[in-house]
Order: C-alpha cells, then sequence, then structure tokens
C-alpha cells in the first residue's frame, strides 16, 4: 500500500518538472526570434522615455511634413483608427503614440526601400490624449500631434 | 489555413495592401470577470511585409494595437499577380502567414 503511494507520487512529480522545462523552453523562444523588439521602449510609461529607448536620441522636430489622421473624438477607445503620411523625404521609420496610455508607445514601422511612408492602424486609448506620430528621416527626427477626445477607454476592463 | 485576410491592389506603379489579422492582442492589465484572476498579455510583437522576396515593411508592436489588427501601407512598384505576404509572431512565439496575390 505504501509502496503504490510512493509511486504515485513519483510518477506525479516526473510529470510536473516535465511540463516545467517545457514551460520554461517555450518561454526563452519569442525573446530568440524576437531579438529586435524593443522591450525597454515599449514598458516605458511616458512618452519621452519611450521615444528616446526607441530612436536613441531626445531631438525630436515638430514638423507639418508628418501627418496625422485619427478622430477628433472616438467615442470606444478600444478601436481609434490613425493613419500616419509622411512628405520627408528619406522616411526610414514611423512611430505611434498615445500619450495618455500607461505604456505610450502603440508601434513603431521600419520602412524597408520602397515602402512609401505611409501606414494606418486602428489603437487602443486609455483615455482623451494626444496621438503623436513620429517620423525618423535621413535628416532627423520629425514629429506631429493631435488631440483624441476618449468617451469610453480602451486598454482596462 | 491562415488568419490573415489581405487585399493588395496595384495602381499607377503603387501597391495599396489592407490586412486584418485575428489575434486577442490581450494587454495583460484585464481582469477575468468571473475568477478575478489577471487576464495574460497575449499580443503581436512583430509583423513582417514582404513584396516577392523583399522586406517592404516590419511592424513592432505593443498590445496597444487594437483587436483583430487592421493594418494598411504601400509601396512603390508591385505587379499584378506579384505576391504579398505578410507574418506576425506574438509574444508567446505563435506566429501565422498570410499570402494574396497582388490585383
Amino acid at each position: 500500500m505504501i509502496d503504490a503511494k510512493r509511486r504515485t507520487l513519483l510518477k506525479g512529480s516526473l510529470g510536473v518538472s516535465a511540463i516545467g522545462v517545457a514551460v520554461s523552453a517555450g518561454l526563452l523562444m519569442p525573446g530568440a526570434v524576437l531579438a529586435n523588439w524593443p522591450k525597454a521602449a515599449f514598458e516605458a510609461t511616458d512618452t519621452d522615455a519611450a521615444l528616446s529607448e526607441l530612436l536613441g536620441s531626445d531631438a525630436i522636430k515638430n514638423s507639418d511634413l508628418v501627418k496625422i489622421k485619427a478622430p477628433d473624438i472616438a467615442e470606444n477607445g478600444a478601436v481609434v483608427p490613425v493613419t500616419v503620411e509622411s512628405d520627408a523625404p528619406g522616411a526610414q521609420s514611423i512611430s505611434i503614440i498615445a500619450a495618455g496610455n500607461n505604456t505610450p508607445l502603440i508601434a513603431s514601422f521600419d520602412l524597408g526601400a520602397d515602402a512609401v511612408p505611409f501606414v494606418s492602424t486602428r489603437i487602443k486609448m486609455a483615455e482623451t490624449a494626444d496621438v503623436i506620430a513620429v517620423v525618423r528621416t535621413e535628416d532627423g527626427i520629425l514629429r506631429a500631434a493631435q488631440e483624441v477626445k476618449v468617451t469610453i477607454g480602451g486598454c482596462g476592463g | 489555413m491562415s488568419n490573415i485576410r489581405i487585399r493588395a491592389n496595384a495602381r499607377d506603379g503603387v501597391t495599396t495592401v489592407r490586412a486584418i489579422m485575428n489575434h486577442e492582442m490581450e494587454t495583460g492589465q484585464r481582469k477575468d470577470k468571473d475568477t478575478g484572476e489577471p487576464i495574460p498579455a497575449h499580443f503581436i510583437q512583430e509583423v513582417t511585409a514582404k513584396w516577392n522576396d523583399e522586406v517592404v515593411m516590419t511592424g513592432l508592436w505593443s498590445s496597444g494595437v487594437s483587436k483583430n489588427p487592421y493594418l494598411s501601407f504601400m509601396f512603390n512598384g508591385g505587379e499584378k499577380g506579384d505576391t504579398v505576404e505578410i507574418t506576425w509572431v506574438d509574444n508567446k512565439g505563435e506566429s501565422e502567414t498570410g499570402t494574396a496575390e497582388i490585383s
């Protein structure tokens, strides 16, 4: 009787450790695959820190060459359409920020050689705040902002 | 079967792509209504868009992109019959790829 119990216990603990190994192997994988994902920038809790982590520079100028299209009022903060375009020559990346979110950096797009500096997506906004578009060009980093009034926030629950 | 729906249209030398991906885009900040347990973050981190074999755009995302993400982008070039391929990888290492022909 005692023997049988011991056996079950042993079996059980073996099973658990096998799962543990599988889980840690699974957790290691994304890091290895996504070496480029800028964790510190995405986890930064204010806009300036996020941008300086992402772009490695604080020298950002307001510019008419960055155009941002977003609604003035968003009834549902969970789905706010945002479109960013740029006329600046040599655009290399487009980043989108919701300044009022816990972690403001939403997305950053690296543009290939043939990409048109244009991106359109839908973002979550926690509260009324500026949506900021940042475009890195060969001549510097440019930005534009537009306030979006959010009726119902779209981050928590 | 892919869960990425892609449309690509070429016009005057520019191809416009529109895509919708099925993904929860869970922030990790929400709690389960019944158990009160936090729902773990689960979101797409990287999206790669290719025209034939050329990478035209790479998107790095947080969970601040809306559920079932919509993405539109454009590139110079592209002809009817060329392939547009979109691949995403999420924070759990899961991945999906979808393709479409330019029309």
